[in-house]
């Protein structure tokens, strides 16, 4: 602020409870829906005040469209993918950084080339890969006639296959291949100076032994802010899980679930269960986000830029 | 800038790259690559692979007047949802930064949205747009019939195009606010001393100074609302009314796993990569020239 001015300040705050109401509206409306019975949710126009019933329409919900489960696969796909992005994206970051080796370059524009292509605009073929993910090792051997010639000296014809339908891996693993992580830690392992590696080496660590005792302990901040951004956005996936997952029962994640909760077009309007049920799904990124805040905005504004 | 410390090792750096390099070879370029195989093949309906078919497939979309009433949806949309939505973030962030008594706890809130699945959201709007239920639905009672996305397509694409932007208030606020907090004081207060009121100031000062955040926004949002739309407009409408509010992504979704047409699906995969390369090319030219104002 740098000039004093009341009709100013008022307008500010005018503006930013305005915004305020348009962003918690959605939130308010869930709760007080979700909270209501099936006649006060029916109620034309609605009463917009939280009434008693919003346990009843949490079990409701929860049995419904069988939460438990679901969101224990959540849980599995949102880690798994953390777990194994920041994983990967430091070590191929490290390799990137700090190694000079032939094919450096390349392998950096390979890695990054994928930042353009979101997994939406190539779901089709990502797809097919999925029924077998060792198609790729398979055609390559089989035009270089490795396979034939196998099969000719031992008899053994190779066959790889690797279904990923219904699985955890097929969850996983086709989220992991982005280099959102890896240009985080590229970045951030770009400001490290090298004295620090000058100094490590003339103390006789090795680049491994740099890594974890150096490297990782100073990337704890970038770790913790790449965490959250990754677990809510892969909390949040739709599109892959449900192509993913033909065998919904046991590999369904509660994001899908919702689609089912949505009264149909000629059944009950129980639109107080659907919005308690979009509650509890809602909740896990929604406590990321608000109580992880400042690794959260970080984490965002250094990973995209 | 170049690192001058390298370790030397042979095999120690592609052992620490492998993983994550043949990710990306099966996850992503393999697909790739097979999108543009299907999109120049046909299957044939009795097996036996693939014949060549040029450019058939996409001479067949582009003679499809459904698909390009999808396109124009899609970019109408787009247009929509990022005007809309970096709009109502970026007056946010204009006020919030300010930064006035109290108003941290607005600035937390409006990060919100962006924790919020599509899906989820889409269900939540769903319910305050149902022309049955008692919100914007409670309209119907003072003029009977003049609210129904399940019948008239303009407001379905409108009603998802609403919650669309809402969704990304949250990311386009924190980039925006970043933006004007990187602005040093000193130049808005020489602005103030040289008696440029608050509004002169926004416009003629902090707008021209976080133009290359605004321009970075403009294409992730362009991006975004292209390629993102699925999980809305699936929980949403499904496309309906009579396919109203099917943009590319759903037709693709749509063509390929339902009309198992994976040609034409692949073909209009491939027409979407390029739109979504060619943003991401004006992007690194445009911030390549104009990023360097100081």
């Amino acid at each position: 602020m740098i000039e004093r001015s009341r009709i100013f300040d008022i307008v500010t705050y005018a503006v930013m409870i305005f915004g305020m109401v348009i962003v918690v509206a959605p939130f308010w409306i869930t709760i007080v829906a979700g909270s209501q019975s099936l006649q006060e949710v029916s109620r034309v126009p609605i009463v917009l005040w939280p009434s008693s019933h919003l346990w009843d329409n949490l079990l409701e919900a929860w049995t419904r469209a069988d939460l438990g489960p679901k969101l224990l696969n959540s849980m599995i796909m949102a880690v798994g993918v953390t777990v194994a992005k920041i994983s990967l994206a430091s070590i191929s970051a490290f390799a990137i950084v700090f190694f000079n080796f032939r094919g450096r370059m390349i392998c950096f524009w390979l890695i990054f080339a994928t930042l353009m292509l979101p997994l939406e605009v190539r779901i089709v073929p990502t797809y097919s890969i999925a029924a077998n993910a060792l198609m790729p090792f398979q055609v390559i051997l089989d035009t270089l006639g490795i396979t034939g010639l196998v099969e000719t000296l031992s008899g053994l014809r190779i066959d790889m296959e690797w279904n990923l339908l219904n699985s955890y891996p097929g969850l996983i693993l086709p989220l992991v291949a982005t280099a959102t992580g890896t240009f985080l830690y590229r970045q951030f392992f770009m400001t490290i100076p090298d004295e620090l590696v000058e100094a490590s080496k003339m103390d006789g660590s090795g680049p491994l032994r740099f890594f974890w005792d150096v490297l990782l302990p100073l990337s704890r901040t970038n770790m913790v802010a790449l965490a959250t951004i990754l677990f809510v956005s892969t909390w949040n996936q739709y599109l892959w899980p449900l192509l993913i997952t033909t065998d919904r029962k046991s590999f369904g994640t509660v994001v899908m679930q919702l689609k089912s909760l949505i009264p149909a077009l000629n059944g009950t309007q129980d639109w107080n269960v659907t919005m308690a049920g979009a509650l509890i799904i809602m909740l896990p990124p929604l406590l990321v986000v608000a109580l992880m805040q400042r690794w959260f905005v970080r984490g965002l504004i250094s990973s995209d830029k | 800038m170049e690192r001058r410390a390298y370790y030397r090792n042979k095999g120690l750096p592609w052992l620490l790259i492998a993983p994550q390099l043949l990710l990306v070879l099966v996850f992503f370029y393999w697909p790739t690559s097979q999108a543009l195989y299907w999109a120049f093949t046909l299957e044939q309906p009795w097996g036996g692979g693939n014949s060549w078919a040029g450019w058939d497939n996409f001479l067949a979309i582009f003679h499809d007047r459904e698909y390009w009433g999808t396109v124009v949806r899609s970019a109408f949309y787009a247009c929509c949802t990022t005007a809309l939505s970096m709009f109502m973030a970026l007056t946010l962030a204009v006020f919030v930064d300010r930064s006035l008594k109290g108003t941290r706890a607005f600035q937390s809130v409006y990060v919100w949205p962006y924790a919020i699945a599509a899906p989820a959201a889409g269900v939540a709007f769903r319910f305050i747009f149902a022309p049955e239920a008692g919100l914007v639905g409670a309209i119907n009672g003072l003029w009977p019939g003049i609210w129904n996305p399940a019948i008239n397509g303009y407001q379905a694409l409108g009603m998802i195009i609403v919650c669309h932007s809402w969704l990304g208030i949250g990311y386009n606020f924190i980039f925006f606010l970043a933006a004007l907090q990187m602005i040093p004081r000193s130049i808005s207060e020489a602005g103030a001393m040289d008696g440029a009121r608050p509004v002169r100031r926004m416009l003629d000062l902090q707008l021209p100074l976080i133009a290359p955040t605004v321009f970075f926004l403009l294409i992730i949002n362009l991006i975004s609302s292209f390629t993102d739309s699925f999980g809305l407009i699936d929980t949403m409408t499904e496309g309906g009314p009579f396919g109203s509010t099917e943009v590319m992504v759903y037709k693709i979704y749509f063509d390929g796993f339902k009309g198992l047409d994976y040609s034409g699906a692949a073909a209009q995969s491939i027409i979407l990569m390029l739109l979504v390369v060619a943003l991401t090319f004006v992007q690194f030219r445009w911030v390549e020239k104009r990023v360097h104002y100081n």
